[in-house]
């Protein structure tokens, strides 16, 4: 089979197994752009599923828990609810899952808690490996697929698979001292896998296998398929191929030498996870920096925009996007009732230029980027300060509440350390990691920070940049040596700042100032700041300052 | 709302355990907040919590769970003199909730259908003498999270607005959770929580087979896992019930005070509500253990929990707080 077939034939699998326990397996998160093969996929998860309730992350909440239905209840004077889109079970899909806010998230988590009925598929379209659906809700369904490099004719239709109503039956009868239990959770643990709905999630899958299989206690080839489908997308390392078995001693004294011949030899197992995993993913492994689903929380996502003081209403049209401010409206229509002919008896009659809307200020969050020059002549001069002038930094934006995010130049190219988080603690560990040496590629910091600004602002957020740089600028976007060429892309970079307007900062760390820099800074129409012999505390202090003027417009 | 999970069931975490055992002894704690990764039990625990719980006696239909019908507020126009017994209020406060149904509002049907100004009570209301739990606890709103603080100070909700004038009682314990990767949580609300827990994903294996085995064994029997452990949550209540009852005859003696100021003094806990909620937070588990006085012993365990939120945070601090504290209280208390 070829590796797309197979892709498809997992993905397949594991919806079967969803139509057939879903109230165990709650759902799945399918990663693929849209296009053919993931419309057919769709199609078979109407068919195999049930009528399907779209949801889209700019729902209201409204939308998706119920409120009050204004119309009607205005219409018949009588408090109409509507239901709301997660009431009542059955499965519901959610669309672009990869821009899903953070509390509309923790919403759809809630009630997938509370009602085990709820099925949830989750259709995630994210184009860059940092975008991804949100991880609470991730987390609560069992399996993750990818539809990617599935060709159109390999996708073919599912056959409509008959529920097996014996299944049920077989799926409930087993249990009490299932080996699978500990292989699973063993499996996971080596995977790196943290939480502990994994393996929980694995076991029902095995067994699910299983019981399609007619056999009432999951055997090698279900936990294969358990391993493949929902502990493989989630693993966070692979496991050391000679790990001591600290856990051997106690399995050969256990009391049921059953157990001991249906478990598996982990090694299979770790070969069934490596087969399944993207190529890529093995490569980051290897090199240990394993992307870890933890470290990326929500919160980095969290729109802008979100927080909003009330402010007078006005009037407006119900246009299902904004909030009927109820009083207002019915303060409006008061005075008219009697000329609308209100008998004493009967509703109160509001015409729709009565209608007035609730309007919100919305401020959006702040992101400071710092692009840190960790090159060999910064880390000569003054590396150890610019850690610690950031670090201050750090602890001011933690007061203000601002998302920071660390940029890291040096060698050949920039590094992404942190992406943005309010999270002071991790900000901390990965500038504490932060290495220093090689030489100075400017340029490629600045155009790191660029991209990230950009999606940022995409994301309602207003970044603002600065650079932290001795100005040595050596290496070219192209990742040749040559001083000419490296400031000229610098500078080309520099106007690309400009052009998106945000506030930039340009702090030199030589010890004498670099007249580079300033020409820089004034290209980016930022601002420079020269800062000879400087401490930490003088260097945050300053910067410090700058922003706080900065911005203070 | 399906059955809850039963609490002596929880395989490990027993600080959080412990915790929200000593709130249940004593209401004056302040609440819990439960912080950590993601499918460590947080909420199982707290709606497992829920079902432990004795009942409480209240007025029949108050929207405040009033315990005597004198206190019963005159805008919910209940003649009755009734009480009966009802379950302990635990009330779930959804993100992304509205202002309106926090504090209560205009009854919106009773505005339209009789033209009438009624107050319709809301979460506060309904949590009052109870539990207000709010999961994800750091992605809610600020402005909701001012409007707790208020009141989770006062003890008394103020409704002023579209043209009511409505207060009434909410006196409940917080009990928040969180994962702290998505968000950190205000310095204020954090030291609203008496007492706060910090969770990870158990490390040994065979903690974590039986934590599997547990729930797998709750998914496929729901009836028989709980007759299987109602005893125990039947004797981890009578405790409770005993230590309320053996709470007011701890001794405090003076030295304990002075090794409770010691420590908050060491650690630079702002306030003084650090040194009260270390004390109460003791004297909970002296009762709790049978004990009749308060001891070192007792101030050991409960310190972390009582205190590791307290400290004015450092952000440059690489240790955790808990790891500070600890370290204070081996100093402090040798």
């Amino acid at each position: 089979m070829s590796p797309g077939q197979s892709a498809w034939a997992r993905a397949t699998l594991a919806l079967t197994l969803l139509a057939n326990d879903p109230t165990r397996l709650r759902g799945m998160v399918i990663r693929a752009r849209s296009g053919p093969v993931r419309d057919v996929f769709v199609e078979a998860i109407v068919k195999h599923l049930g009528p399907v309730r779209k949801l889209h992350p700019a729902m209201s909440r409204d939308a998706l828990l119920g409120g009050l239905d204004f119309a009607q209840t205005l219409a018949t004077g009588q408090l109409t609810r509507s239901s709301g889109l997660l009431d009542g079970g059955g499965t519901v899909l959610l669309s672009m899952a990869e821009r899903c806010p953070p509390d509309m998230a923790a919403l759809i988590a809630a009630r997938m808690d509370a009602d085990p009925a709820l099925t949830l598929v989750l259709l995630d379209e994210g184009a860059e490996a940092d975008e991804t659906a949100p991880p609470a809700l991730k987390e609560r369904v069992a399996f993750h697929v990818s539809l990617d490099g599935i060709g159109r004719l390999e996708a073919r239709p599912m056959p409509a698979q008959r529920r097996n109503p014996s299944v049920e039956a077989t799926a409930s009868s087993s249990r009490k001292t299932d080996p699978a239990i500990t292989d699973l959770t063993k499996l996971a643990a080596r995977l790196g896998i943290d939480t502990l709905r994994p393996p929980q999630f694995a076991l029902a899958t095995a067994r699910q296998h299983g019981a399609l299989n007619g056999r009432a206690t999951p055997k090698e080839d279900d936990i294969r398929v358990a391993t493949e489908l929902v502990l493989a997308p989630r693993a966070t390392q692979l496991p050391m191929p000679e790990e001591p078995e600290p856990s051997a001693p106690e399995e050969q004294s256990d009391p049921n030498p059953n157990t001991q011949s249906e478990t598996l030899p982990d090694d299979m197992l770790i070969d069934a996870v490596k087969a399944v995993l993207p190529e890529g993913m093995l490569d980051t492994m290897a090199a240990g920096a394993a992307p870890r689903a933890k470290g990326s929380g929500a919160g980095q996502k969290k729109r802008g925009n979100r927080r909003g003081r009330p402010i007078p209403s006005r009037p407006g049209r119900l246009d299902g996007t904004s909030r009927l401010d109820l009083v207002a409206t019915l303060r409006a229509a008061a005075p008219w009732q009697t000329l609308r002919g209100k008998s004493e008896t009967g509703p109160i009659r509001v015409y729709p230029s009565d209608i007035h809307l609730k309007r919100f200020e919305e401020k959006s969050d702040r992101l400071i980027i710092f692009a840190v020059d960790a090159s060999g002549s910064a880390a000569l001069t003054r590396l150890g300060e610019a850690k610690g002038a950031v670090e201050l930094l750090l602890a001011r934006a933690y007061a203000s509440r601002d998302h920071v995010a660390l940029i890291a130049f040096r060698g050949e190219d920039a590094q992404l350390l942190l992406p943005p988080t309010r999270s002071l603690v991790q900000t901390k560990r990965r500038l504490a990691a932060l290495p220093g040496g090689g030489g100075t590629p400017l340029a490629h910091g600045l155009k790191a920070a660029t991209e990230l600004a950009e999606r940022a602002q995409a994301q309602g957020l207003s970044p603002m940049l600065a650079v932290l740089t001795d100005g040595r600028a050596n290496i070219a976007l192209d990742g040749g040596a040559n001083r000419e060429r490296a400031r000229d892309d610098a500078r080309t970079m520099a106007r690309w700042i400009a052009a998106l307007g945000m506030p930039s900062f340009v702090l030199d760390l030589g010890t004498r100032p670099q007249p580079d820099l300033a020409k820089l800074a004034a290209e980016m129409r930022g601002t420079y700041l020269p800062l000879p012999r400087a401490t930490a505390e003088r260097m945050s202090d300053t910067l410090g300052t700058a922003m706080d003027h900065g911005l203070g417009a | 709302m399906t059955t809850a999970f039963p609490f002596s069931a929880i395989v490990g975490q027993d600080d959080m355990k412990r915790a929200m055992i000593l709130t249940a002894i004593d209401p004056k704690l302040g609440g819990v907040l439960v912080f950590g990764d993601r499918g460590t039990g947080k909420s199982t625990a707290v709606r497992a919590l829920a079902a432990l719980l004795p009942e409480i006696t209240a007025v029949k239909g108050c929207p405040v769970n009033s315990e005597h019908p004198k206190e019963v507020p005159d805008w919910a126009g209940i003649e009755t003199k009734e009480t009966v017994s009802r379950a302990t209020p635990v009330v779930d406060l959804p993100l992304g909730v509205t202002e309106d149904r926090v504090t209560g509002a205009l009854d919106i049907e009773r505005a339209l259908t009789r033209g009438e100004k009624a107050f319709q009570p809301g979460l506060l209301a309904q949590a009052n003498r109870g539990y207000l739990y709010i999961d994800e606890v750091n992605l809610l709103e600020d402005h909701i999270v001012d409007l707790l603080l208020d009141v989770a100070q006062s003890g008394e909700n103020v409704v002023e607005r579209e043209g009511l004038s409505i207060r009434h009682p909410a006196r409940f314990v917080l009990v928040g959770s969180g994962n702290p990767e998505e968000g950190e949580l205000r310095p204020q609300l954090l030291d609203r929580f008496g007492l706060s827990v910090e969770v990870r994903s158990p490390d040994d294996i065979e903690e974590r087979i039986e934590v599997i085995k547990r729930r797998d064994a709750f998914e496929t029997n729901p009836r028989n896992f709980l007759r299987r452990f109602r005893p125990k949550d039947k004797e981890i209540r009578d405790r409770i019930l005993q230590a309320r009852e053996n709470l007011a005859g701890i001794e405090t003696k003076k030295p304990v005070l002075k090794d409770c100021a010691q420590l908050c003094v060491t650690l630079g806990a702002d306030g003084l509500r650090g040194e009260l909620t270390l004390l109460r937070a003791g004297r909970a588990l002296a009762a709790y253990q049978g004990d009749t006085a308060l001891s070192r012993d007792h101030l050991r365990a409960v310190a972390p929990i009582a205190l590791s939120h307290r400290l004015r945070r450092d952000p440059l601090d690489e240790a955790g707080s808990a790891t500070r504290v600890a370290r204070t209280v081996d100093e402090v208390l040798g």
